[in-house]
């Protein structure tokens, strides 16, 4: 059977397998499309959780950046997992006893203000759309790549399966969809690295095969190092950014993890504080699965690419004979090949031989056919890549239609409708929100692709503090929380705003505060935000004595039951 | 509140605060610590083919990670126990 054959049977069963399972978990209630009814065990809830976290960012570019980054890319391994341990310990049991729906929710009865739910309402809402056109691009890039259909054509069909999953069954709905999807995406990560590894290294398993030698009796890292300097790149071990600004950057990732509402709301759906515990360590466990294995992949694939490209000789491979990968890619405008000193041979490296330009994203997609793993494992990697950027779609488009009909129409502008009219209100605003989405995936304005990655830094600069005060201050006051997101958001936003779009000529080292990146800024906005909540707080009022004994209760697991409606 | 007194409840969130707290400290001591401060220290010993601050900052760090909610999720649930405030 042909490839493509392979790739149209997996990508299409892995679209029916999601529709049933959406057709059989309906949402009848808003308690059903909000939190599941709070009713899922906490091992599906993990599962669900990795594949809404883990998203085509993960999945498709993460191993591809390491690999170019090499040490410089642990900021991603160790930002987006240590962020479950600041869940687990210090957010997910405590907002679950809260027992309401939303973050905004808890902000906002916590600090008994309708201008802190407000602001967290803005704050969720800008979060999650700038992370969800990303995922379409996602989806795009994949069908046009394996399915042979354009771009925009891809994110129409993704906007369809998405559109029928997430509007009928909401998160019940969602939660075992995203089961399944992390199956798919779990296996189609782990099949080719295994491959890989018993290819270079005759071990099976990748996080060990890291560590191992290749077939030639040389430590792959080692190899990897050789190969690198020789290329004129910095040694693979030992990356180029400043200790200071790995540290900042790591920082605001993972504390960003941690306040990122789509990732939050999965603790809700647990039926208790104990399950909420169980969930997050469930979570981590299945994304470490995939985390662990990345940076392996990350590695192999740099070997192969440097070996089939300059040949194993290091003579450069003759752009005639190039390998069917390179060939393939070629046509989706992701490689290039330019003949500069016109010897007909392809060369790839860091400094003036140069003659390759390759995008860091095809890495992990690539990967199978550099090593020439059969078809199906092909096929496999184009069915995992949409999980991955649907199931994290999904997650997001919920947190915005939630934020709209409850926390925006319910908790403030209408406070009277019924549930049911809720509901609808609910699945009108996921419809437009997936509309939406979709026009930014075909449309993307020049920033998505930047903005993302400082959604992290946002969420760590505004939501965090506040909730982690909400939490173990138990005086906070909305006085302080208010003046601490607004200041934590506007100095992150306006230094990114600043480097990033304004003066981009600027962005270096040099100009930058103590060296920290754009990227690490969050860090220091969330300590600004701690500092000026903590100020604000000491010249105010501390929080009425009702507010003070809801607090005392999140505290203790006792007594929890489903989450309130209100 | 299913606790006995004010008493225990304090007493209860002191227990809760030390096991988080220890646990915090271990979770930045080996990601920031060993993964980034101490990389170019750690990386002159090395495990089978890795350099060690290598291993911490790509592999190390998340199984750690992994091992401390395990650890958070048995403490509490004998917290909760001892002070008879389990989930049933």
């Amino acid at each position: 059977m042909s490839t493509q054959l392979l790739i149209y049977i997996f990508v299409l069963s892995s679209f029916a397998l999601y529709i049933g399972i959406a057709i059989w978990a309906r949402a009848g209630s808003t308690k059903d499309f909000y939190v599941a009814s709070g009713g899922v065990h906490p091992i599906p809830n993990g599962m669900a959780t990795a594949a809404d976290w883990m998203s085509a960012a993960s999945f498709i570019s993460m191993a591809g950046l390491i690999s170019f980054l090499g040490y410089d890319g642990s900021v991603y391994l160790m930002g987006w997992t240590g962020g479950y341990v600041l869940l687990a310990l210090c957010l997910a049991p405590y907002l679950r006893k809260f027992g309401k729906f939303t973050v905004p929710d808890f902000i906002g009865d916590r600090y008994y203000s309708q201008t802190a739910r407000t602001v967290a309402v803005v704050c969720a809402i800008f979060v999650s759309f700038t992370y969800v056109a990303g995922q379409m691009r996602g989806v795009g890039v994949v069908f046009s790549r394996f399915l042979e259909v354009d771009v925009n054509m891809g994110v129409i069909i993704g906007m369809g399966i998405v559109f029928v999953y997430a509007v009928l069954g909401g998160m019940k709905g969602i939660t075992y969809t995203q089961v399944a999807q992390y199956c798919v995406m779990i296996f189609a990560y782990i099949v080719p690295a295994i491959f890989i590894s018993l290819l270079i290294t005759g071990n099976p398993i990748p996080q060990i095969g890291f560590g191992g030698t290749t077939t030639e009796g040389i430590a792959v890292l080692d190899k990897l190092d050789g190969l690198n300097q020789d290329l004129g790149f910095a040694a693979y071990t030992d990356g180029t950014k400043s200790m200071i600004d790995i540290f900042f950057i790591t920082a605001a990732l993972m504390v960003g993890t941690a306040g990122l509402p789509h990732v939050i709301v999965r603790f809700f759906t647990v039926p208790n504080v104990t399950d909420a515990r169980k969930s997050a360590g469930w979570a981590l466990f299945f994304i470490a699965l995939l985390y662990t294995t990345a940076p392996a992949v990350g590695g192999f694939a740099r070997i192969n690419m440097i070996e089939t490209i300059n040949g194993a000789d290091g003579a450069g491979t003759l752009y005639a004979e190039r390998p069917e990968w390179v060939r393939n890619w070629e046509t989706t405008g992701l490689i290039s090949h330019n003949d500069t000193n016109g010897d007909g041979r392809m060369f790839y490296s860091g400094d003036d031989r140069n003659e390759m330009t390759i995008d860091r994203d095809i890495m992990v997609l690539a990967n199978p056919e550099i090593a020439d793993l059969p078809g199906w494992v092909i096929a496999l990697v184009a069915a995992g890549g949409l999980a991955a950027a649907l199931s994290t779609a999904a997650g997001l488009l919920l947190v915005i239609s939630t934020s709209i009909s409850h926390d925006l129409l319910k908790r403030n502008l209408m406070p009277n409708i019924t549930d049911k009219q809720e509901l609808i209100a609910a699945r009108i605003a996921a419809a437009v929100a997936i509309g939406i989405a979709g026009y930014l995936g075909i449309n993307p304005p020049g920033f998505v692709a930047q903005v993302v990655a400082f959604a992290f830094g946002l969420a760590a600069s505004s939501f965090f503090p506040a909730i982690i005060l909400g939490i173990f201050h138990k005086r906070m006051n909305k006085e302080g929380a208010v003046a601490g997101m607004i200041v934590g958001i506007v100095f992150t936003a306006s230094y990114i705003i600043f480097f990033k779009f304004i003066n981009p000529a600027a962005n270096t080292p040099d100009n930058w505060f103590f060296g920290i990146s754009p990227e690490g800024i969050g860090t220091l906005g969330m300590l600004l935000n701690f500092a000026v909540a903590l100020v604000v707080f000491k010249f105010t009022k501390p929080a009425p004595e009702e507010v003070q004994e809801v607090v005392e209760s999140i505290r203790y697991p006792k007594g929890v039951g489903e989450a309130s409606a209100h | 509140m299913a606790f006995e007194s004010k008493e225990h409840a304090k007493q209860y969130w002191r227990k809760n605060l030390k096991l988080m707290g220890w646990l915090l400290a271990v979770w930045f001591i080996v990601s920031y610590g060993f993964g980034i401060l101490l990389v170019d220290v750690l990386n002159n010993i090395s495990l089978g083919g890795f350099k060690l601050g290598f291993w911490f900052a790509q592999q190390g760090s998340i199984f750690t990670f992994l091992v401390l909610i395990i650890v958070y999720i048995v403490g509490m649930n004998r917290i909760d126990r001892e002070f008879n405030v389990q989930d049933d």
